[in-house]
Parts: C-alpha cells; structure tokens; sequence
C-alpha cells in the first residue's frame, strides 16, 4: 500500500501540520516531516484537513431506479464530495426490508470500492407502516445494518413506531424517522405560509414535523431508547429537540444543506428543482437550524442526496418528484452557511459532518481524531477556492441540484478512504 | 404589458385599464349582425384545456374566432396527454405546428408559469385557469362588470367595495381578484368560515371577516365562490346546510345590500347552497352578463398579446393583421 504526506495541511483548521499516511493509518504527525522513501508528497498549501464526512442519508436509487443512480456513480458523488461512508436509504425498489436486498446494496458498495455504503433498513416491511421487517436479520447480515429508516415515509402509528424503538435496542440499533403527520400532508406541496397560499399550492405545515417529533422524543423516553430525527426543517422541531436534549434523553438529529441555505420564496419559480421532502421553509426556519446545528442541538449534517432523471423534474409541479443533489456541494454549503457566517470552525465541521454521523451510525472506523494510528479517512478541502456549480459536470448521474450557476466557496482537494485516494486534486483518482 | 398572462400580479394598473378599455371597444362588435374582426387573421390560438371546463373554452374560443384567428382546441381527454405524455412534449408538439398564444387550463398550480417560462414554446401563454393558483381573465371579466355597473364602464375601481364570499382557499377566482382589484383601487374583504381561508391571508392587500352579514351593507358588489362537492365532505364545514345557512347569499341577506349593489358568481353556481335561485336570477344578478363579457375581455386580452400596436377595430383589410 502506498505512503502519502501530506504537508502543511491545517488538521481541523488549526495549525499547519505535515501528516503522513501509510497503511491505511495515520502514520506519522507533526511538522517538518521527511516523505519516507517511495512516499507520494502533496502538498496541502494551508488547505483544511478534517476526517472523512460520513452521510447519514444518501439515495443511491439501486436496486431499482438505475436510471436515476447507482451505486457506482453515487459514490463517485460522495467521494469527490469529501465523504468515506454513506448511509444508503432503504426506499429502492425492491425496499431494502430483507437480509438480502441490503447485502447487495453492502456488496455493490464495497465493489465500488470509493466510499463505504452502509445500508439502511427500512423498519416496516414495504415502507407500508404496517408491521416490523426483519430487523434483526438485516443486522446479522453481512451488511450490519444499525440505522433503520421508513424515509420518505413516516412511521405514523404510535404502536409501531415504539416497538421499533424498543426493538433494536438488542443490537444498539437507532431508528431514523422521517417526522410527517400523514393526514396533514396529503397532497402537500411545499411549506405552508404565505407563499403557499398565494401559489395556490397545497401546504406541508411545520407542525405535521414537529407533532411526530414530539411523540416520538416522548416514546424513546418512555422507552429509553435512541432515537434519531431525520432532515429536521422548522424552527419548532429545533426546540422540541433541545428540550429532548436538555432532559437528557437520547435523542441525535440532522439537518440537511438546502435547509440551512435554501427558503420556500424560491418556489415562486415553480421550478421543481426545489420541490424536496420536507419542504423548504421560511428564513427563520433556516436561521433557527443554523444555531440549531451550531449550538449541537442539531447533531449532523445529512444530505438527503435524491437524485432524479430530467423527466421527473423537467415538468408542472404537482407532478414533479421531491428532492434534490446534495453529496457534491454538501461542505460548501456548510462552509457558507455556518463557517464563513462564524457559526461554527472547521473542528465543528469535522464535528457534524463526521464525528457525530459516525457516531449514531455507530460506524467505528470513521469519524475518528486526526491522529497517530487512526485510520486515515481523511478530507482536503481548501477553503479560498470558489467554483460555479455545473450539473453536466456533476458525478451523479442526475442533475437536479438547486445550485446550478451558483458560485460556491470552497472546494474538496482530496480524500482518502482508509489510506487510498479516492480523489486527488480535485479529481476522482 | 408582459407577452404572457399567468397572474393577475403581472398587470399594471395602466395594463389593467388598457385591457378594459379595449374590452369596452371591443363588446360593441357582439352588437353587430357580423361579429367577426380580421385582427388575428393568419395567427393560431390553441385552446389546451387539461381540465373539463367547457364555459371556459368556448369563451376564449368565441373570443379568439371573432378576432378572426384559426383556434385549435387541444383537450387532454382522449388525446395523448391521457395516454401519460408530458406537458413538455404536448408544448413542443404546440411549438412545432406555430401556435402564437397557448390558452391553458390545468388542474396543476403554477402548469402556465412552467409552460411560459420553460423554453418549449415561443408563443404567448394566457392563464385560462392553473388548479387553485390564478384565472386572471375571469378577474377581469368581474371587473369589467363591476365597471360597467358601478362606474358607467370607465376608470377603475378606486373606493369601491367588493365582498368575495367562500372558497378562497381553493379559488383561483379569488386569487385573481384580489390582486387585481387592489390594482385597481377597490377594497376588497373576503369572507369565508376560517377552514376555507389560507394561511398567510393577512399579508394578502384585502380585509377578513368571518361574519357575512356584518360586511352586506357596505359592499357595492358581492361575489359568491363555489363550494367544490369534493370539499363538502372534508371538515372544511360540518353540512351543507350550515355552510348555506352562515355563508349563502339568500333573499333575505341580499336585501341587506345597497340599493346599487349587484350580485356576481363565477359560475357554474350550486343554486340553493352558495346562492339562492332567487337571487341568482334577480336583476341585481350579473352572471349572465359576465359570461357575455367573458369574450369581449379575452377578445382584448388575445388582441394586447398577439396584435400589438394596430388599432383593435379597423375599416380596411389592409391594415389588418
């Protein structure tokens, strides 16, 4: 296996350090190190150097919708995005509710070979909310799944949800809902408030998010379980998750880019590259987020990746599918939103982009210190350089980025997955 | 005035006038034995009506075939839209056989905007009607009524007080008109139980009140919304019969109004629910004449977007275009 240092990278923002890697692991730390024979140098020039992003939520659309992603072309995405492990959502076709179907999703993820891929589970069989899939089978399988997740839908009925809570505890396993009162959103559009009512489009209100959230917070208390809240969107889930916090209840969050950037006064276009589930809200929703994500109330952010083909956007909106890119433009919306706003340095980034992912997915290998031994999951980024977001040059194989044209700070040098380059100067290696 | 017409919001009040004025004009060629101007000789007009809504169309149909423009009716049923093709291909198809303005009726808010800003057609797009977003034709066909009515056909509609009853969160009609008649100077206040009012309505350029009778004696115009069947059974009010009893317009409540007060409807009316037949059919009733003036403000309306400059009525063929 190859030897890399890495010099005068600033490890987690902080100072200038030469960092050497070598079988896989930090080998080496410190300044003024000699590249050991045969050792590949690059030079970091005072880029950041922060520990590989983990993805709580990724779409990577296979089995099933090749046309939108793959496995391959996905975590193409994610590497060059800065990430070294994505979590797979369960809503492929088939739904990943067997043993079966997230070995195979595992196996394509370690053949791909750029980022590991750790299935989600859907908790109920066919996302249908009506009774548990084999959780535990999913978990013994070669894949080792510990997330489970319904998303795109909600587990709704009460019942289920708290024995899905509880039942996972026997493997340190964590539900991630996605929290959405179904009778108040059926045929729901976008956020509900002034904009909605004059587009004339049918509202997703805040408070179908935040009831389920403040149920579900009550069931894992009640239960004394983990619980994990998907894609939070509004100023009120934040503070019902704070309360949860502050009574000390295991309760972990995230939010993704588009909310901590994006407002529902962009959907006056009605350019359905907007239309996400849950919907974009409102500029104090998404200051709230941000203090949220700062003040780690808000554990990680998440991309919801959800790739589509053109034909799937490039219509009315009613019709238009939900979600939007995110894996390629993740870190530099997060570093214009919360680092160049002064809401949080690159060692919180690392923080909630990495370390507390890792953490709830209970992924061992990842989310770790830039340190001597550790495994070298690592990410470059240099954040001076500016680029203008292309969706032709995109990994993904889908172009349904709201950041299409807009110039965007900051830009992913490097990655290594576990001591080997996935990308290297910008490019996949 | 901007080449297409999705919203309301999109006319000045100067546009707003041009479009009445011209509409004015226009309504004396319905009283001739030959109603037919050569205006739009040569230009294709495409009706593409994604929703049933037969008064709709044959309006701008009449209008656009008085103006002497070939008028193509493209309906979604039994075409290929009902065989799943996209609203892109359908426009692209429109494209490529030369349509100059699209009317467009769609049960999806915002089908006009995408079909108007999309690229995929060069032509004018008119709002005939997109789900529960905007129908401003028929905002300025009911101000073109309350013109005449109130104001002898001229100027616009500065202090003049008009109460839209209903539906207004699912209506377009409504949509359409408060924007417009805060265009042109009216004071609107909408009323309806709470459940059929969206959220954010405060911020819209009109009052609210829940309370129909409080607000008869001073409107000069009262326009009743229809309540959708497919609303009756969803919560939006517990029956018909209370909906009609606090929010119908009846003998009884229309006497309430000013001597000079008229009485309008978008049609098509659930007598006995929203509005009482009587009523309907008393003189104060402008439906009907609101269908009439359908065509002569769509007649304007297709004239601003594809004639341009020319005069609406010319004696020669010459200068017509």
């Amino acid at each position: 296996m190859s030897t890399y240092l890495i010099r005068n990278a600033k490890v987690l923002g902080g100072d200038a350090q030469d960092v050497l890697v070598s079988d896989g692991r930090v080998a080496g730390l410190g300044t003024g190190l000699t590249a050991p024979e045969g050792a590949q140098v690059i030079e970091a020039d005072g880029h950041v150097l922060l520990p590989g992003l983990v993805d709580l939520h990724t779409h990577l659309r296979e089995p099933g919708r090749e046309d939108a992603e793959t496995v391959e072309t996905g975590t193409r995405a994610a590497a060059l995005g800065g990430f070294t492990a994505v979590h797979a959502m369960a809503n492929t076709d088939p739904v990943a509710d067997t043993a079966g179907v997230v070995e195979q999703v595992w196996r394509l993820g370690q053949q791909a070979g750029r980022c590991d891929v750790h299935p989600v589970g859907a908790v109920t069989v066919g996302l249908a909310g009506e009774r548990l899939a084999e959780l535990g089978a999913m978990h013994e399988s070669a894949a080792n799944v510990k997330v489970f997740s319904d998303d795109g839908k909600c587990v709704h009925d009460a019942v289920l949800m708290r024995r899905a809570l509880e039942y996972v505890k026997a493997f340190d396993g964590v539900v991630a809902q996605h929290a959405q009162e179904p009778r108040l959103t059926e045929g729901a559009q976008m956020n509900e408030g002034t904009v909605s009512g004059v587009l004339g489009l049918r509202g997703w209100p805040a408070v179908a998010e935040e009831a389920i959230i403040a149920r579900d917070v009550l069931l894992a208390a009640h239960v004394g379980s983990r619980l994990h809240v998907c894609h939070v969107s509004t100023a009120g889930s934040v503070e019902i998750i704070r309360w949860a916090k502050s009574k000390g209840w295991d309760v972990t969050a995230e939010v993704t880019p588009h909310h901590l950037l994006l407002t529902d006064e962009l959907v006056r276009t009605y350019d359905p590259v907007y239309k996400v589930n849950p919907p974009l809200r409102t500029a104090e929703d998404v200051t709230a987020l941000r203090e949220g994500l700062a003040d780690g109330t808000i554990d990680a952010v998440a991309t919801d990746h959800a790739p589509h083909p053109s034909e799937d956007k490039d219509c009315e909106w009613a019709v238009a599918a939900m979600g939007m890119l995110g894996l390629e433009t993740a870190l530099s919306i997060v570093q214009q939103t919360m680092v160049d706003t002064g809401l949080l340095d690159w060692a919180g980034v690392a923080d909630r982009m990495s370390v507390r992912p890792a953490r709830i997915g209970r992924l061992d290998g990842h989310g770790r210190a830039v340190a001597v031994g550790e495994p070298a999951n690592l990410v470059l980024v240099d954040p001076s350089a500016r680029r203008t977001v292309e969706p032709s040059e995109l990994a993904s194989r889908s172009g349904n980025t709201p950041y299409a044209g807009m110039e965007l700070p900051g830009r992913v040098v490097a990655t290594f997955l576990r001591g080997v380059p996935t990308v290297i100067d910008g490019k996949l290696a | 005035m901007k080449r297409h017409l999705i919203s309301a919001a999109d006319l000045t009040r100067d546009d707003a006038l041009l479009i009445l004025d011209t509409a004015e004009e226009l309504a004396h060629i319905a009283e001739r034995p030959i109603k037919k101007l050569p205006t739009l000789r040569g230009r294709t007009v495409v009706n593409l009506f994604f929703e049933d809504s037969t008064r709709t169309r044959i309006s701008f149909e009449a209008a656009a075939k008085r103006l002497s423009a070939d008028v193509i009716n493209f309906s979604a049923k039994g075409s290929s839209v009902s065989k799943g093709e996209s609203l892109k291909d359908t426009a692209l198809t429109l494209q490529a056989m030369g349509a100059d303005a699209v009317v467009i009726r769609h049960n999806a808010s915002g089908a006009p905007h995408t079909l108007a800003n999309s690229g995929w057609l060069r032509g004018s797009v008119v709002n005939a009607g997109d789900g529960t977003h905007e129908h401003p034709t028929q905002a300025l066909l009911d101000a073109f009524t309350m013109r005449r009515r109130l104001n002898a056909g001229k100027g616009d509609l500065e202090g003049r007080r008009i109460t839209i009853v209903g539906d207004v969160l699912h209506s377009r009609v409504a949509r359409s008109n408060v924007l417009l008649l805060a265009t042109l100077g009216a004071e609107v206040t909408l009323v309806a139980p709470p459940t059929l009012l969206p959220i954010g309505i405060e911020t819209w350029p009109c009052e609210v009140s829940y309370d129909l009778d409080a607000v008869l004696a001073k409107s000069d115009a009262v326009m009743m919304l229809r309540v959708q069947r497919e609303r009756m059974n969803a919560s939006y009010f517990p029956t018909e019969r209370e909906y009609s009893r606090r929010y119908g317009l009846d003998e009884k409540r229309m006497a309430a109004l000013p001597e000079h007060a008229i009485v309008m409807h978008p049609g098509p009316m659930n007598r006995g629910m929203e509005i009482a037949a009587d009523v309907a059919d008393s003189p104060r009733s402008t439906i009907v004449e609101q269908v009439t003036n359908g065509v002569s403000v769509r007649m304007a309306v297709l004239y601003l977007l594809l004639g341009g400059s020319e005069p609406a009525i010319t004696t020669s063929e010459e200068t017509a275009k």
